[in-house]
């Protein structure tokens, strides 16, 4: 099996209080800021590596998987690190954030996947710094291909995928036949989440995205990663989305202090006007 | 009040990330990662329990972190600097944790990579690297810390086999090792007969009986190894070295990545101290706007920035022209003092608080008490530094 998976660069999300807006509100001051892998992305890197393996030690490779990201040179790194994780092989769309809207990924990366032909594609259900959640679902309706959002377990089937999302109150499963796209949540890095039709469904893996292997890192450097032009997969670049301004959370007042529980309820009562 | 700006990072004010190669801080945040992931919601649990996170082995050898810096024979091959960052985040952890790793590597299989024969190397190398074989270290004995050459285990000849009898103490990883790099006199000799042996678990007489109620390194194992007239075949000596610089060459390799590995231990208790004092109101206002705290804060920083910009010259130099027993003791000794005096500061800026293990404050503190005593002490290092600047041996 042939596994895309697009990734992006957010910034910390630990460190958002890093995130700064100047005063005229335009836009985001990214410098300074530390870049890490969009949890979710990474999550479908993990999902995509589980569905191209046995489970076994030593892994044995049983597909491949394609890393796609857009952005500009530095943003290899995120590419490195992913194909350090085990991804095959690397693509970065030229361009910068800025001139980007979820939109004009989606259409770069259907005319790409025209090229690649990958069997699924796997992407985290949205990015933690937009918090848009389309990428994904504008893409099966570009390719027409069946979609599965917010997966928190897949089992491969011949020729399709089994997928569960969590709902209010249960688990809806679906089948998706290939070629799908599959948006991930973050069940989906837990121990028995992901089954390729090689995997012993007995298998446990560890919790979690994995770590890479330190020879790994340093093997990374000789996997294949190619530049391709933005141009060259989307010739309209015209944004939809247009952003009108950008402004911080106000900052938190400060908590009170209560004497006793009788003084908790009644301001509950009286000022929250919660009980 | 006033929002204050966001302060200054360590790592920007130390800037060591522009003279790393990518590879070298892609390892260095993915051990991080690990670190803070897998290892520090237990370390407290972990420390309290006097409980060593076997489970964790599998995953430490699969990073290719046991042997890391050793080539060849299924070792991960990182350059020293790659490897004394790798080791300093897992002390940013616990120094326990960082002590496994460093026994294992560098005092368990270094020597069988340096000294070892071929076959030696082959038998027990990829599986050391792959954690299926755990070492440990026997050179202290009661009776023979500091002077190791004054050490009574001895090795007699018998036929093809030596006969080893003695006691070793202190033994990082002794109890959950399947086998022990042991150092003995032979027959008769002095220090110059010294020799490596591979003694393996299973063979009658070799015993290692767990060293409880330490206040420091509790999450790491520390045993005796007794040694009762084992047998030990001739070829499980290690043929390609004799005398005292035998076991010295370990510790060499092993004190290297112990400097690293103190300023990670450093620089979680800088952590810890910084945001505590930058929350906790006293007077009203943040202690962190103290003069006195600030001078404690500053002197901290400033030492692990000379610590890392130090361990990251000998570092490189280790792989370039290669760097002498003398440098090695001359990081060894300033990095972990200067860790435990900054462990100490952070204690006492923590308060009261600053005794709980809900902070990793004084779990840091404790730790680095062994690190100071072991692979030479404080002492030590001032005397070889000591001899080796004015020709006088002051031992
Ligand atoms: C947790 C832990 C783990 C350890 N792991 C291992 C291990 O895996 N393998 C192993 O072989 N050993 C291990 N050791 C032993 C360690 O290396 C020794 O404790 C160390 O070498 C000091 O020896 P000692 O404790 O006998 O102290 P001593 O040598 O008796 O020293 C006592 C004091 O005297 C000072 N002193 C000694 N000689 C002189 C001198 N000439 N001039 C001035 N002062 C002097 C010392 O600096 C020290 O302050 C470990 C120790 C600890 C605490």
């Amino acid at each position: 099996m042939k596994i895309l998976v697009p990734l992006k660069r957010v910034a910390d999300p630990d460190n958002a209080n890093k995130v700064k807006i100047p005063a005229a509100g335009d836009k985001i001051e990214t410098t300074g800021l530390e870049w890490k892998p969009n949890p979710f992305d990474e999550y479908a890197l993990e999902a995509a590596l589980r569905l191209t393996e046995n489970g076994q030690t030593p892994k044995v490779r049983a597909g491949e998987v394609v890393v796609v990201t857009f952005g500009p040179k530095e943003t290899e790194q995120t590419l490195r690190a992913a194909l350090a994780t085990g991804a095959d092989r690397a693509i970065r769309i030229d361009t910068t954030d800025d001139k980007l809207d979820g939109d004009l990924v989606a259409r770069a990366l259907a005319a790409l996947i025209e090229k690649e032909k990958p069997d699924v594609v796997v992407m985290g259900k949205q990015a933690v710094d937009g918090d848009s959640n389309q990428v994904g679902q504008i893409l099966a309706e570009l390719l027409d291909w069946p979609m599965a959002t917010f997966a928190a377990t897949i089992k491969e089937e011949a020729g399709a995928l089994v997928v569960s999302r969590e709902v209010d109150g249960g688990v809806a499963t679906m089948r998706v036949k290939l070629p799908a796209i599959v948006t991930v949540d973050l069940r989906i890095v837990a121990p028995t989440s992901v089954y390729s039709t090689k995997t012993a469904a007995t298998f446990k893996y560890n919790d979690g995205v994995r770590f890479a292997a330190l020879p790994a890192i340093m093997a990374a450097k000789k996997k294949l990663l190619v530049e391709i032009k933005l141009a060259d997969l989307a010739a309209d670049q015209a944004l939809k989305v247009e952003y009108k301004a950008f402004q911080a959370p106000p900052a938190r007042k400060a908590g009170i202090k209560v004497k006793d529980v009788t003084e908790l309820v009644t301001r509950l009562k009286n000022e929250a006007k919660v009980l | 009040m006033a929002t204050t700006p966001e302060p200054l990072s360590l790592d920007s004010l130390i800037s060591i990330d522009a003279l790393l190669t990518d590879e070298e801080r892609m390892i260095r945040d993915t051990v991080r990662r690990f670190v803070r992931e897998r290892y520090l919601p237990r370390a407290a649990e972990l420390f309290a329990k006097e409980q060593f996170a076997t489970d964790l082995i599998p995953e430490l050898a699969a990073m290719g972190l046991l042997g890391g810096s050793l080539t060849g024979y299924g070792c991960a091959g990182m350059n020293s600097v790659a490897y004394g960052l790798a080791v300093q985040e897992l002390e940013y952890g616990d120094s326990g944790l960082r002590s496994f790793v460093s026994v294992q590597g560098s005092l368990a299989m270094w020597p069988i990579w340096k000294y070892g024969s071929e076959e030696q190397k082959q038998r027990f190398l990829p599986k050391m690297a792959a954690a299926e074989i755990i070492g440990c270290f026997g050179l202290t004995e009661p009776d023979s810390g500091s002077d190791p050459g004054s050490m009574t285990t001895r090795a007699r000849t018998d036929g093809d086999h030596y006969v080893l009898n003695g006691t070793k103490m202190w033994i990082t990883s002794a109890p959950v090792a399947h086998l022990a790099v042991v150092w003995a006199k032979v027959d008769d000799g002095g220090p110059e007969s010294i020799r490596g042996f591979i003694v393996e678990r299973g063979m009658p007489g070799f015993e290692t009986p767990t060293i409880h109620g330490k206040m420091s390194l509790r999450a790491s194992p520390t045993g005796e190894i007794v040694l009762t007239d084992v047998r030990v075949p001739k070829a499980s000596m290690l043929p390609n070295v004799m005398g005292l610089k035998g076991p010295l060459g370990c510790l060499t390799q092993a004190r290297f990545g112990i400097s690293w590995g103190a300023l990670g231990a450093a620089r979680a208790c800088y952590d810890a101290a910084l945001a505590y004092a930058r929350t906790r109101v006293q007077f009203d206002k943040p202690i962190a706007s103290k003069q006195l705290i600030q001078e404690q804060l500053v002197e901290m920083a400033m030492e692990i920035a000379k610590g890392q910009i130090m361990a990251l010259h000998y570092g490189r130099l280790k792989d370039t022209s290669g760097i002498s027993p003398i440098q090695v003791s001359l990081c060894k000794k300033n990095n972990v003092a200067w860790a435990l005096k900054i462990a100490r500061t952070a204690r006492g800026i923590l308060g009261g608080n600053g005794i709980l293990l809900d902070y990793p404050v004084v779990r840091h503190m404790l730790n680095l008490e062994s690190v100071y005593t072991y692979e030479g002490t404080n002492e030590v290092h001032t005397l070889i530094l000591g001899n080796a600047l004015t020709g006088h041996n002051a031992f």
